[in-house]
């Protein structure tokens, strides 16, 4: 668990659903709030909001499992994501990111024991004139070789 | 002093915020006055970040910058190598047609009185003289193609909304830019947030919807911010809401957030997710134009497409039209990336050959090797080898070569690149990404990545098999991500035969 994060409470994630009950079509920018607030979507958030929204709760559960940005755990402290797609392949992304999880020991969306740093593989940053591309937590950066992703791990305190 | 400094994610990504904050630091240091304007980006993404510095003769550029270099801005010796002239003056600048994108880099992208100062507004306050029919007329004489992919006249998709009968209608913007290769989308949003904004709302007033949507994905929290602030901004000022510009008419929009997913870059699965389901592809008819978003008639554009209708009104559809080549009217943002030496943004009249945009405007690659191949159109557009450079850029042209221009990204390969080793990847980003609603693509890409796979391994029926696959994919997916995932699969085997063939003997 994200200790840095505070732990869902039935009221809390019910205060979020309601807050985004206005929208038509609220089911996405519910679970996002949930996730910006909490990290991950707790297991505890999906029949709060079926309820909510007049919905089974596997369909709240099928509708988070197709994208891949919602998460039923907590990350790392840090996710890092690399660009895995065809621009940054053409400046040496596989290698790049290849050499990272070796380096962490880690296969993508692993998070490193300390709980410090989540590898994640994104599919184009809009960064693809300087590629190769990440991104640390919102933050973007681009040209990343070796080094540079060194001082990104080591800041993020893997 | 009036200094800028942009604040567009790739000027970020390669240090700009670092480079502000140096900057005001030496000013500060010097006791000089500086006013730091974050502003767009240029588009010349090899020289971010390119920092500009206004003068009496025009704004003078310097680039790329870094911390310690915010000396030379004061000190300004004749001869510093950073200095690079006018912006304005620079090749780059001087080779384009900047059309949707005159304002981009060049204004603070949340002032709306620049923006106004900059042509900004002027589109919306004629059609807003204008009827519902007379707006679609103007963009069907405009020649205005969607910039998305498909190239389908904007026009004609309007008007299809405007008749339609319904209680409400929608506009819906697609920034959903999952292609690799491109960044428009991303850059106008960061850049100049409004003419988009203005965009929609002149689409709402040609169709009679009134509520509009971005649908933005999750991985540009720069240009979420940015519009956020801007729709706001302008609902503020009174550009949006109950009474646009005074004029009696409604339209609002807001911003909302992707979730990762690839093919809600489609518009019937976009339109899905947008309204809370999962973001499958539905069987088309009915057109989104006449059931779109929650069921209602909905206009459903990719962002530059919206971006360049103010610029329509402002000028007249005629201007606009007289640009480019044939059936492929105006201008077109291509977007050079991979291994270039000079990456960026360039705005062209269509028309302009493949080649002159890889070796001349963007000078090769960035290793200095050959340029192999070039991707163009994203995940889904072919790959193009050198003896195809004189196509110039144009949809007919670009179908006529087995290709397609999609989103106008280009991504350039150097002579190491291995081409069976990026068939594959099309193939396994097809499994990742497929919706899963059509058996071609959900199990048609996994089965090409095995074949690619045995191909690899030596096995000479493979390719066979491959091309057999591929006709399926094509002939029998729902949607273009199945459908089209064979473009980058089949150029690749049929231009790059070495590629597929040395690995065979190098097994055997
Ligand atoms: C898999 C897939 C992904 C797509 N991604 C995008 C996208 O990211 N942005 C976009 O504008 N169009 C995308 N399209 C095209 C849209 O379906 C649609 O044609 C477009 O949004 C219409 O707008 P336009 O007429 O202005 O181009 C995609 C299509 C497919 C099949
Ligand atoms: S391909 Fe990596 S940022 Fe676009």
């Amino acid at each position: 668990m994200r200790h840095d994060l505070p732990q869902p409470s039935v009221d809390d994630i019910q205060a979020l659903i309601d807050g985004q009950l206005h929208l038509e079509g609220p089911l996405l920018p519910i679970l996002h709030a949930i996730q910006e607030e909490f990290g991950h979507v707790p297991e505890a958030a999906i029949p709060l909001v079926a309820e909510s929204l007049n919905l089974t709760r596997a369909e709240v559960h099928g509708v988070m499992s197709f994208y891949h940005d919602f998460r039923e755990v907590p990350a790392g402290r840090h996710v890092v994501r690399i660009c895995r797609a065809e621009a940054c392949q053409s400046m040496g992304a596989n290698v790049l990111a290849e050499e990272t999880l070796a380096k962490l020991g880690l296969e993508w969306h692993g998070t490193t024991a300390n709980g410090a740093v989540t590898i994640e593989p994104v599919y184009c940053l809009g960064l693809c004139a300087c590629a190769p591309a990440a991104m640390v937590d919102g933050r973007v950066v681009g040209r990343v070789d070796a080094a540079k992703m060194d001082e990104i791990i080591a800041e993020a305190g893997a | 002093m009036k200094i800028y400094v942009p604040m567009d994610s790739a000027a970020k990504a390669l240090g700009a915020d670092a480079v502000a904050e140096a900057i005001r630091d030496e000013a500060e240091a010097r006791g000089i006055t500086a006013q730091i304007v974050r502003n767009g980006t240029r588009g010349m993404v090899w020289l971010e970040p390119l920092v500009e510095v206004e003068t009496p003769e025009g704004r003078m550029a310097w680039g790329p910058m870094t911390p310690a270099d915010a000396h030379r801005l004061f000190d300004a010796a004749e001869d510093d190598p950073k200095a690079l002239g006018l912006t304005e003056e620079l090749e780059w600048m001087r080779r384009q047609t900047r059309l949707t994108f005159a304002r981009c880099g060049v204004i603070d992208p949340l002032s709306l009185e620049e923006y106004e100062a900059h042509g900004g507004l002027k589109g919306l306050r004629r059609a807003l003289a204008m009827k519902g029919e007379e707006i679609v007329d103007e963009v069907k004489y405009s020649g205005l193609r969607g910039r998305g992919g498909a190239g389908f006249p904007t026009g004609i998709k309007w008007d299809t909304v405007r008749l339609a009968h319904a209680d409400r209608k929608y506009i819906v913007c697609n920034a959903d830019e999952g292609d690799s290769g491109t960044f428009a989308d991303r850059m106008i949003m960061e850049g100049d947030p409004f003419s988009l904004i203005e965009g929609m709302a002149i689409a709402g007033l040609a169709t009679g919807a009134t509520h509009g949507f971005v649908y933005l994905r999750s991985e540009y929290p720069d240009a979420i911010a940015v519009m956020n602030a801007a729709v706001k901004i302008a609902r503020d000022a009174g550009v949006l809401g109950g009474d646009v510009l005074g004029s009696g008419r409604a339209f609002d929009m807001e911003i909302r957030v992707g979730a990762g997913a690839y093919v809600c870059g489609e518009e019937t699965s976009l339109l899905n997710s947008l309204e809370g389901k999962r973001g499958v592809v539905r069987a088309k008819p009915p057109l989104p134009a006449l059931e779109g978003a929650f069921g209602k008639p909905t206009v459903v554009n990719n962002v530059i497409s919206l971006a360049t209708v103010p610029v329509i009104f402002e000028h007249g559809a005629q201007y606009y039209a007289d640009f480019g080549l044939g059936r492929s009217k105006g201008t077109i943002p291509v977007q050079i990336a991979g291994n270039v030496a000079r990456g960026g943004l360039f705005e062209t009249a269509f028309g302009m050959p493949l080649g002159e945009l890889v070796d001349d405007i963007a000078g090769g690659t960035a290793t200095g090797r050959p340029v192999k191949a070039v991707q163009i159109g994203g995940p889904l557009g072919a790959y193009f080898p050198r003896s195809k450079f004189d196509t110039p850029f144009g949809y007919e042209e670009f179908d006529g070569q087995g290709g397609l221009i999609g989103h106008a990204g280009l991504v350039v390969f150097d002579d190491s690149a291995d081409m069976l080793g990026m068939a594959r990847f099309a193939m396994e980003f097809c499994a990742v990404e497929s919706c899963g609603k059509c058996t071609p693509c959900r199990i048609g890409a996994v089965r090409g990545v095995e074949t690619i796979d045995r191909i690899a391994r030596g096995d000479a029926d493979a390719a066979g098999l491959l091309t057999d696959l591929c006709e399926t994919m094509k002939d029998g997916s729902l949607c273009a991500l199945g459908g089209f995932t064979p473009y980058p699969v089949m150029s690749a085997l049929t231009h790059f035969p070495d590629d597929f063939a040395t690995s065979k003997e190098a097994a055997e």
